[in-house]
């Protein structure tokens, strides 16, 4: 049984079909990539698979379990964490209270505990800002812990997301367009991480991006969509090789 | 480490706070015992300590919630008729302590209750709906009350919108609100120190709940919805939580206004939107998000134009150059560069003296 199967999943938009008769299976532990040109629906297909948007057709099931039309916050507790194309963290908020937030479902206690810290405030607080250390530290980012998470440098704000992500122990992540916006440096550096906590978590990936060095580099697996549908799918190697998928980027060689 | 990096992180600002509440009401005390505070002064006491209250209850929704409002006059109109009401029928039941707290926490749960059941319809929706119904909302409640008439007699309450005597009531009948001559007779319960606990129980309340899993909740939402929601926190749980408590603190200021006046009227100059402008002035003068600047630019934006009456026809010019004034000292970069240089040179020059 494969961890995320999507069946016919589609949607659309008044008269735009932005999705249609989109199939996806990704096994637990692969690395997989979804590639395509602007405007192919991969970001829409992400939001999709988040409840940011509820499918017209279709379904999705997360490890046997139907997860169709489960609201975003549902689906994060059935087992899926984002990123996002433009960094969405929480900006006024210091970078560890940006992990601690996402361990909001970790330790419990009532309103009345936090409006007097009395009770489980106290154990529970040391407990969370242990485990969002323990997330930073993997990602090398524990000795910035207290700045807040706007003035980080841009490719910390990446790692940052993926942290925060991380910190709510999915059982798939989707990362969208993790390297946009990086120097090679940079890009590099985000390939290690995405491998490192692959290997650390035991975690399945599936993600969007642009850069296909990045793509043939790491991922074992891509689905190519153009104008809302599956293009060609298999191994990296193969499918890149495709001539339809290359006239597809590069357009008709007349 | 962790125990004291923590503890410097976000406990500090929080009893500073406490201490200049604590050090000013001490100070008031004694110019009071002392005789040296004028009646008109003393008067302004306790107006001053409410209006702390609703502009630390409206940083809670403007500020860390970042939904904007402008109907807590109206939060505060219903704490008010609410414990009036209460402590008007209960007057000489019970002992005037016990009186006291009761109408407390009923005018508390009433406002909390009446912002609740805004917020269920409001609090969906994104953008800025909250500040239209609240406004809405304000202007209403206090318009309603100013109408109507309340009585009690034997047989039971009696409600009407036209007069007194439509009250049909029985000779012997109470009447408790006497349409736009508003509520008569609450004992006077409040006093200065009250409302200066009750101050500190909204700060301890409300910089404790910033600084705790539901706050972080709430800011995090405030920061970004979409990815609050990504992480899996319920965001109308949250927005509702947040909007519920600063209605119920409005509400508690709003017990200290009726239990501190003669004649409690529902007019505009106490309960109407330019009250909720006014506290919204006092929370962003004193900084969207700093409790501690809410509580000081209340304190100084109320005494201000009270204190400049002597002034007459230059005392809103004065006011309002000192709001612009307030304005770029808090917001300029330039000014706020200023600012950093001179509080650090002052700190340098106090470590060095007191290593010498």
């Amino acid at each position: 049984m494969a961890l995320l199967e999507v069946k016919d999943l589609g949607i659309s938009f008044g008269g735009l079909q932005a999705v249609d008769n989109f199939n996806l299976s990704i096994e637990k532990g692969e690395l997989y990539g979804l590639i395509g040109p602007n405007g192919a629906g991969k970001t829409t297909v992400f939001n999709l698979l988040t409840g940011v948007y509820k499918p017209t057709a279709g379904k999705v099931f997360l490890d046997g379990t139907d997860i169709t039309g489960h609201r975003t916050e549902e689906i994060n507790k059935d087992g899926i964490a984002r990123t996002f194309q433009n960094i969405r963290l929480f900006q006024q908020l210091s970078v560890i209270d940006n992990v601690e937030s996402a361990l909001h479902s970790f330790e419990k206690y009532s309103t009345f505990e936090a409006m007097f810290h009395c009770g489980r405030y106290a154990g529970a607080e040391k407990k969370l800002r242990e485990k969002a250390l323990e997330i930073l530290k993997v990602f090398d980012l524990d000795m910035m812990s207290e700045i807040l998470s706007s003035n980080l440098p841009y490719g910390q704000q990446r790692k940052l997301e993926i942290a925060r992500a991380m910190a709510t122990e999915p059982k798939l992540l989707l990362l969208d367009e993790p390297a946009a916006g990086m120097n090679p440096n940079e890009t590099a550096e985000l390939m290690d991480t995405i491998s490192l906590i692959r290997d650390k978590f035991d975690i399945t990936i599936l993600l969007i991006e642009h850069d296909m060095k990045l793509v043939s580099g790491i991922c074992e697996k891509v689905t190519v969509l153009n104008f809302g549908k599956v293009l060609a799918e298999g191994e990296t190697k193969k499918v890149l090789a495709d001539p339809e998928v290359i006239r597809a980027y590069l357009g008709d060689d007349e | 480490m962790l125990k004291k990096k923590m503890l410097s992180r976000n406990s500090k600002g929080r009893f500073t706070t406490y201490g200049i509440v604590i050090a000013a009401w001490i100070i008031m005390e004694i110019f009071m015992r002392a005789g040296l505070m004028s009646s008109h002064l003393e008067g302004l006491l306790v107006p001053m300590t409410y209006y702390a209250i609703v502009a630390v209850a409206l940083n809670l929704c403007v500020g860390i919630l970042g939904e904007l409002s402008l109907g807590h006059a109206g939060f505060m109109c219903v704490g008010a008729f609410s414990s009036a009401l209460f402590s008007l029928v209960t007057d000489g039941v019970m002992p005037d302590g016990v009186r006291f707290l009761i109408a407390l926490v009923i005018g508390v749960i009433v406002s909390a209750i009446v912002g609740f059941l805004i917020g269920i319809p409001v609090l969906r929706l994104n953008g800025d709906y909250l500040a239209i119904v609240t406004l809405a909302f304000g202007e209403i409640i206090k318009n309603i009350i100013n109408a109507m008439y309340l009585g009690v007699d034997s047989k039971g309450v009696h409600i009407s919108f036209e007069s007194q005597m439509a009250l049909n009531m029985e000779p012997e009948g109470k009447t408790l609100i006497n349409g736009a001559m508003g509520v008569t007779g609450t004992p006077h319960d409040a006093n200065f120190t009250i409302a200066v606990i009750l101050l500190l129980l909204a700060l301890v309340v409300v910089q404790n709940f910033i600084d705790s899993r539901d706050g972080r909740a709430v800011m995090s939402i405030r920061d970004n919805r979409i990815a609050a929601e990504s992480i899996g926190i319920p965001v109308t749980k949250y927005k509702m939580l947040a909007f519920t408590i600063s209605a119920a603190i409005a509400g508690m200021a709003g017990v200290i206004f009726s239990h501190n006046i003669a004649t409690l009227q529902s007019t505009s100059q106490y309960f109407g939107y330019n009250v909720s402008i006014m506290i919204l002035v006092y929370v962003v003068l004193g900084g969207i998000g700093s409790i501690r600047g809410s509580v000081i630019a209340a304190v100084i934006l109320y005494l201000l134009p009270e204190l400049l009456r002597g002034l007459n026809k230059y005392r809103m010019l004065i006011y309002s150059v000192v709001l612009i004034a307030v304005m770029i000292i808090n917001w300029a970069p330039k000014a706020i560069e200023k600012r950093t240089a001179f509080f650090d040179s002052i700190r340098k020059g106090m470590k060095r003296n007191g290593t010498a």
